[in-house]
């Protein structure tokens, strides 16, 4: 992490467990863990590390059993579920493996959904779909229906729903994961340039070193343990 | 945008939809029918007249009155105008030709129902001709029937032959007005018993008269029937309203067992609706996932599922509503004999919306509940 940028993210002695019937399955384990602004972290790990529940968490998608998340300065691990949905409205992009568009809209309107919670007005909110549609390069596919796009472009649209907001936070998980070679590099360049050159802070979570090199930060988790910087290095044949 | 979605998920499986959509019109349709055949047995309460008293034999309805009294009745402090009426149960041709027909004082009775509306110079033939009958202009066109036609009635109670010539035909003040009904001359009656059944001439099946203060109802009855307290034939007076409505109170168990199958029926569609709704919403709860992983919280969740619910039963109340229509109107045509008036009212129209909008409610709560209380991390979980 760059020691010149402010602290966007900061998790503090995090553990999150799951039960199956009687038995506990403990996930994360006294994770601490801060993210500066603008940077892109990967997180990366073998299936079960607990990468996943830590997006959860720093989402606000899930709930801890201890310790804290404060992002942007506020502690969402404390807030209700509906100050929850409004925080997460506003600070939050997310970015699914299987884009998760609403197959009964447009990319247009899939993009301009979130805008719905705001209170921009129906212009308002047209001319920022149009913005970032163009950012991502699919002004022309506006009008096609989810089903009518390829996986990549489909990715695409849901990177402009997740950016549409201006959220504090991007996150993303394995978001190359059911993608092509090809297209998972254009999901990764967008990324990278969210990060780069608009200061986003991205948080994403991959199997792929090959995404994670596009990647600032890289943190291993690994049985619900955070690993040391360069504990797992990426390898550079990759 | 909201209502985009909504709509196009509402249609998003086409034909559950259709086949919810169909079963909530035919339900919310039954259900009109249903109130309106129940509706259509309180039409001769609802027709019935305030300042009209029915004075009938204390015993039962089978039992007449003795023309005498009339006289007596007359002289009441309170009573306007007097008639009488006897239940003749004539057929026309065959029995399944039902139609309601009586025997009447032809000087008197049309000027008690002013809701009879009849040309004068027919009035005029009728109360003229002792074999002349009035008739109502539903039967006279169901029958064909025109002024100056003869036609015979057989007997039931009064056995034998009785020729008639239709000397007048009424309309109904308004729909509520029976119109399939036949009056005669109770002259005409009472001189063929006097030769074949001595016994049973001068006698009334009961009498009507009209009060000129409605809220004279009490002292009037209370004076009638102790005029003829402790005689042979002790009468019952009662408001024309009362009268009807004991008719009605006599299949009180059928009108209760109608209304509880249309409720029934309301709760079979309520089951049907919530079952698609809750399949819709299971379908597609990953995408209600990412909604709340959006930011939508409960109250446009629940207006989402509710809205969609409501967009579908209210299509199929629109449909159902439709069709009530056309539907009575075929009804009537078959059960014209029995009820003569088969109109919706407001209020059946008023019940079927709110049918609807309960049928809506009821089938989107439990698809809300659900939506609303899965955790994230648990609906996203269900894809891949």
């Amino acid at each position: 992490m760059s020691t010149d940028r402010p602290v966007v993210v900061e998790i503090r002695r995090l553990s999150k467990s799951y039960r199956r019937g009687v038995q506990v399955i403990p996930v994360l384990e006294g994770i601490s863990l801060t993210i500066a602004a603008g940077e892109f972290l990967a997180l990366m790990g073998p299936s079960g590390s607990g990468k996943s529940t830590l997006l959860n968490l720093i989402a606000g998608l899930d709930r801890a059993d201890s310790g804290t998340v404060t992002v942007g300065g506020i502690e969402i691990s404390a807030l209700s579920e509906t100050a929850l949905a409004a925080w997460r409205a506003v600070h939050v992009g997310f970015v699914f493996q299987f884009y998760n568009l609403i197959p009964v809209l447009t990319a247009f309107e899939n993009v301009e959904l979130p805008l719905v919670l705001t209170d921009l007005s129906r212009r308002r909110r047209r001319e920022q779909v149009a913005m970032v549609l163009n950012l991502v390069n699919l002004q022309d596919r506006s009008d096609h229906y989810p089903g009518q796009l390829s996986g990549g472009q489909q990715q695409r649209v849901a990177i402009a729903r997740a950016i549409v907001t201006d959220p504090t936070l991007i996150v993303a998980d394995e978001p190359t994961g059911d993608l092509d070679r090809v297209s998972a590099e254009e999901v990764l360049v967008l990324l990278e340039r969210l990060s780069r050159e608009m200061g986003k802070t991205v948080i994403m979570v991959t199997h792929d070193p090959r995404a994670a090199r596009r990647a600032e930060t890289v943190k291993h988790l690994d049985k619900g343990i955070l690993a040391h910087d360069g504990e797992a290095p990426v390898p550079e044949c990759l | 945008m909201m209502g985009k979605l909504l709509f196009r998920n509402a249609f998003r499986h086409t034909l559950r939809t259709l086949l919810t959509l169909f079963g909530v019109a035919v339900a919310v349709l039954a259900f009109g029918l249903l109130r309106t055949v129940v509706d259509a047995w309180y039409a001769g309460v609802s027709a019935a007249a305030a300042n009209r008293l029915i004075i009938r034999n204390a015993i039962s309805l089978t039992f007449f009155l003795p023309i005498a009294y009339g006289e007596k009745i007359r002289a009441v402090d309170g009573v306007q105008a007097l008639s009488h009426m006897t239940w003749f149960g004539g057929v026309y041709i065959d029995r399944k030709n039902f139609f309601a027909n009586f025997a009447v004082d032809a000087k008197t009775y049309l000027g008690l129902y002013p809701e009879f509306i009849v040309p004068e110079e027919q009035s005029d033939a009728f109360v003229r001709d002792r074999k002349g009958c009035v008739v109502g202009r539903g039967l006279a066109r169901r029958f064909g029937w025109q002024v100056g036609d003869a036609i015979t009635l057989q007997g039931t109670i009064f056995p034998g032959e009785w020729p008639l010539t239709v000397r007048a035909i009424y309309a109904g003040r308004d729909r509520s007005i029976d119109e399939n009904q036949l009056f005669f001359h109770w002259d005409y009656l009472n001189e063929r018993l006097k030769a074949v059944s001595p016994r049973r001439a001068n006698y009334a099946g009961i009498y009507v008269i009209r009060i000129a203060e409605a809220g004279a109802v009490a002292a009037v009855s209370a004076a009638v029937d102790a005029l003829f307290a402790n005689s042979l034939a002790e009468t019952l007076t009662e408001t024309e309203r009362a009268f009807q409505l004991g008719f009605v109170t006599m299949s009180e168990a059928i009108l209760m067992a109608i209304r509880m199958v249309s409720f029934i029926i309301i709760g079979i569609i309520m089951a049907v609706a919530a079952n698609t709704m809750i399949m819709s919403v299971r379908e597609r709860m990953h995408e209600f996932a990412v909604l709340k992983t959006l930011g939508f919280g409960a109250f446009r969740l629940g207006g989402l599922i509710a809205g969609e619910s409501f967009v579908i039963c209210a299509a199929g109340g629109a449909l159902g509503i439709a069709g009530t229509f056309p539907a009575l109107r075929i009804m009537s045509h078959y059960v014209s004999n029995v009820f003569p008036v088969l109109d919706i009212t407001t209020a059946t129209l008023v019940y079927d919306v709110l049918v609807v909008l309960a049928v809506a409610l009821v089938a989107a709560l439990f698809p809300i509940r659900r939506v609303v209380t899965v955790p994230i991390v648990a609906a996203l979980g269900r894809v891949g």
